[in-house]
């Protein structure tokens, strides 16, 4: 089997004995089997076990190890080495704070989802069984339910840099279009207030970084576009 | 160390399935909770599961609890014990309901009911054919559960500790549990969570093995604390491979791809579980589906250059049916195999998947041990629920979609049960020993001041080798017993690890240095209780224990009908009887029965 070697530059900053963030140029060789960014990062730590990021399921569901990857958000258990050109650059992810290396504070990003009530509203008393939903309308959730919480999207977003506190960015948005969509959802007028403000939601300009960088595909854009017709629509 | 104390009526440690539908009942009583976890709670590994979760909705075909229990029953190998399994098939409808009500994206069938599709093992009308019985949300489940439990907790304003790793649980003179000892991953300090009530909720520990579908933070910390504080762990030599496992990878690939209508095929491209389940074929139960693929491979009948893997084709399913049943699945397929399974079949082999053993809980979730000639006789302020729990439902051997319902009813139940005792005034507010932090602390004194030690990575590394090797898919007495001798020197190492980064601030080398002491333990439990049975059933396979007309596929109910118990401590055996008998006169016994499909 073959080996070879990778040639990083990382990011590191530990608050506790680093005065100022620096950047590490680090090789490491490589298994035949370590084909993720992740494995290799796995590979890295063997070596330098300070070296420190997130990362739990291995497969892009559980969102944890998202970060700055040749200057484009992504997951780095998706991301094939061999794909991505080197010196590979990685930094955390952008606009939030950073508490160490590669691990960033997501306060920020977590209080915007929790803004947007991200839960089901429904006041009537629940049936026996299951409430019904046709397949069709069960169809307009896809491409909402299964965002991951990764933040590629959000801090990739310029107007989420600029206003983190006021701009709900696009995975809140899209969280919030994922329960407006939702035929079972009693709560649309509400959810359409808490919106309804220069910030939270008209701060988004339609730039489209966010499409681009999530990695299951979703598309906030387009959800944020389908809010702002519901505004217009309830206006008229 | 000055060590923060925090009061909580009750704590319960982990958030995913288990763990967050437990909150939600303590968080809706009123009861002041404090849910740690080492993880935010979506990114628990409960989000991975794809397939679905068992109910007999009916709603597709004919189907009710009783087949089910038969079923649930016959897969355990009859090591379940029945009682629990009945309060768990009878509460399916009601749990998977209220998730529908909290919001739950299910799949929908024509006329708007919650979408099922057939799984292994389970059946209609005791064993005759395939049942529809999985409610799914297309092949991402885990994650529409996972997500729908969360927020509905932040609905119910759960208070969450989000990166904090518990590391021991607090007993006192009396064994009664107080609660925990826990570290903040990003300021390193230790806090102690003194409770009246503490649920353990902490998952699986698949980490203990080479190959594994589990997420790198599965590793049985749950287990690990409660064996040091001394309780017992019940049938860990139950280990579940699961049979689809991307080749080299590990990731999975569902069983509701084989429900949707995949084939496994051997080098020559033969549909081979005709040949060892003539009934259910590639729906058989999970540990003969493993067993067969591994003889295939074994026998030479392997897939590709090294012949070490079989196939599973779904090149026959319409593109349609695969881009909305399995969308994830075929994501997967092309990330990690490579393949696109429109087009090609996918390499598997069978990978460890789940711990069918755990801590010993009853239907309530209270935590029981042997005391005083009573073998369940309930820890006072302890209860466990989901992976990490063993009530047990699974016995030797899970049935798919059982364990994402074993999370929902029995974390409901453990959390029913203490605001139970809470109202009835018996839980109390024990005073915490003077001790109650000395371990937490000296284990991590110990590891910032180890010299010459050894690595956490290779220790690591050979007690997964390890166990990969001598407590696979099949069990051999020689390897076995080596096993047992290797563990215990692994063992030994691990006491030694020692790390380089020794900063406060997030520090992984610690963390994976404390997550390895805990899947020491699970290993140990596991090597030695496999060692100890020795018969086959369920997922315990032994080439000593064959099948014979006396003793059919190598069960020995004379002698082996019984739960093993394995104490840390002297690595201590003990047993105790299955509950043969159902809770309620709704139904008579599952009689022993030998196991086919
Ligand atoms: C890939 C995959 C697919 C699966 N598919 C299915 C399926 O389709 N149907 C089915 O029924 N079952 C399935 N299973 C099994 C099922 O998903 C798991 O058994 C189940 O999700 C475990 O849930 P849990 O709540 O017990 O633990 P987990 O979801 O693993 O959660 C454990 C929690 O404990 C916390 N924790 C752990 N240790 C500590 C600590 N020291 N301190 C603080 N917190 C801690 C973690 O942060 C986490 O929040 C699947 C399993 C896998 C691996
Ligand atoms: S489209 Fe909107 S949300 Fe997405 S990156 Fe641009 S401004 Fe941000
Ligand atoms: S929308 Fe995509 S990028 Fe954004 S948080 Fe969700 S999964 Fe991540
Ligand atoms: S490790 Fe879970 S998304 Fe990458």
């Amino acid at each position: 089997m073959t080996k070879c070697t990778v040639q990083f530059k990382i990011y590191r900053y530990d608050p506790d004995k680093d005065e100022a963030p620096y950047m590490q140029d680090i090789s490491v060789e490589l298994e035949a089997s370590d084909k993720k960014l992740l494995d290799a990062l796995i590979r890295l730590r063997a070596k330098d076990d300070s070296m420190s990021f997130r990362r739990s399921c291995r497969e892009g569901v559980c969102g944890s190890d998202a970060m700055n990857i040749n200057g484009k958000n992504g997951l780095a258990c998706l991301t094939d080495v061999d794909s991505i050109e080197q010196p590979i650059t990685l930094r955390p992810l952008p606009g939030l704070p950073v508490i160490r290396d590669l691990i960033v504070d997501m306060t920020q990003f977590f209080k915007q989802y929790h803004s947007i009530k991200p839960y089901l509203v429904n006041n009537d008393t629940p049936p026996e069984r299951e409430r019904l939903q046709s397949p069709e309308d069960r169809e307009e959730l896809n491409g909402l339910y299964e965002c991951i919480l990764c933040a590629c999207c959000s801090t990739s977003c310029p107007s989420f840099w600029w206003n983190p506190d006021k701009f709900v960015g696009p995975a809140g948005l899209l969280a919030a279009y994922r329960f407006l969509a939702d035929t079972r959802d009693q709560d649309t007028n509400a959810r359409l207030d808490n919106l309804e403000d220069p910030y939270r939601l008209f701060r988004c300009h339609s730039i489209m970084n966010c499409v681009d960088v999530c990695p299951k595909g979703l598309n906030p854009t387009r959800a944020i576009g389908k809010i702002k017709d519901m505004m217009v629509r309830r206006a008229v | 160390m000055n060590v923060a104390k925090r009061t909580f009526d009750a704590v319960i440690v982990g958030a995913g399935g288990a763990g967050l539908r437990a909150a939600l009942q303590l968080s809706e009583s009123g009861l002041k909770t404090a849910v740690l976890t080492k993880v935010f709670p979506t990114r628990s590994h409960t989000v991975a599961a794809q397939g679905g979760v068992a109910a007999s909705l009916g709603n597709s075909t004919e189907d009710n609890w009783h087949w089910h229990m038969y079923d649930t029953v016959k897969g355990s190998d009859w090591l379940g014990d029945q009682d629990a399994i009945e309060f768990m098939c009878k509460k399916a409808n009601e749990v998977v309901v209220e998730l529908e009500h909290y919001g739950m994206p299910f799949d929908r069938t024509d006329n708007g009911k919650i979408y099922q599709r057939p799984f292994g093992g389970h059946s209609m009308n005791y064993g005759q054919a395939p049942v529809m019985r999985s409610c799914a949300a297309a092949d991402r489940t885990g994650h529409a559960m996972l997500h729908a439990l969360y927020q509905r907790n932040v609905r119910a304003n759960t208070q969450f500790f989000v990166e904090w790793m518990a590391l021991d649980l607090i007993r006192d003179a009396d064994g009664d549990v107080l609660g925990v000892t826990a570290m903040e991953m990003e300021t390193g300090e230790v806090s102690i969570f003194h409770a009246k009530a503490t649920i353990f909720a902490t998952g699986g520990a698949g980490r203990i093995y080479y190959s594994s579908t589990n997420a790198f933070i599965n590793t049985g910390d749950g287990v690990g604390m409660a064996a040091r504080a001394g309780i017992p762990l019940e049938d860990m030599e139950f280990w579940q491979f699961h049979p689809t496992g991307v080749a080299g990878a590990g990731v999975l690939i569902t069983e509701g791809v084989r429900g949707e209508g995949g084939i496994l095929r051997n080098s020559s491209g033969e549909r081979f579980m005709e040949r060892y389940a003539p009934n259910l074929k590639d729906l058989a139960s999970r540990d003969v589906v493993s067993r067969a693929m591994t003889t295939e491979i074994n026998e030479g009948r392997g897939a590709g250059p090294d012949k070490d893997h079989v196939l599973l084709d779904i090149t026959h399913l319409s593109p349609d049916t695969i881009m909305k049943r399995l969308p994830g699945i075929r994501e997967i397929a092309i990330q990690f195999a490579g393949v696109d399974p429109i087009k090609a079949p996918i390499p598997v082999v069978p990978t460890c998947h789940y711990q069918m053993g755990g801590i010993p809980t009853n239907y309530k979730g209270q935590v029981v041990v042997p005391k005083d000639g009573n073998s369940n006789s309930p820890v006072a302020g302890f209860y466990a629920a989901g992976e990490c729990a063993c009530a047990s439902v699974h016995g030797a051997n899970r049935l798919g979609t059982n364990s994402l319902l074993d999370l929902l009813v029995f974390g409901k139940s453990a959390g029913e049960t203490v605001v139970e005792d809470f109202k009835s005034g018996q839980l109390k507010l024990k005073p915490l020993p003077a001790d109650a932090a000395d371990v937490s602390l000296a284990r991590l004194a110990r590891l910032d001041g180890q010299a010459n030690g050894e690595s956490v990575f290779d220790v690591g590394l050979e007690m997964r080798r390890t166990m990969q090797k001598h407590a696979g898919v099949f069990r051999f007495d020689n390897l076995l017993k080596e096993g047992v001798q290797k563990i215990g020197e692994v063992a030994e190492r691990a006491k030694r690890t020692q790390i380089a980064d020794k900063s406060k601030v997030w520090n992984v080398a610690r963390m994976e240095a404390l997550e390895l002491d805990n899947l020491i333990e699970v290993a140990r439990a596991t090597m030695v209780s496999a060692e100890a049975r020795k018969e086959s059933r369920g997922a315990h396979v032994r080439d000593d224990a064959p099948d014979t007309a006396e003793n059919p596929n190598g069960r020995d109910d004379e002698n082996w009908l019984k739960h093993t118990l394995w104490y840390s401590e002297g690595n201590r055996l003990d047993y105790k009887a299955v509950n043969l008998k159902p809770l309620s006169d709704d139904v008579e016994p599952i009689a022993l029965a030998t196991r086919t499909y």
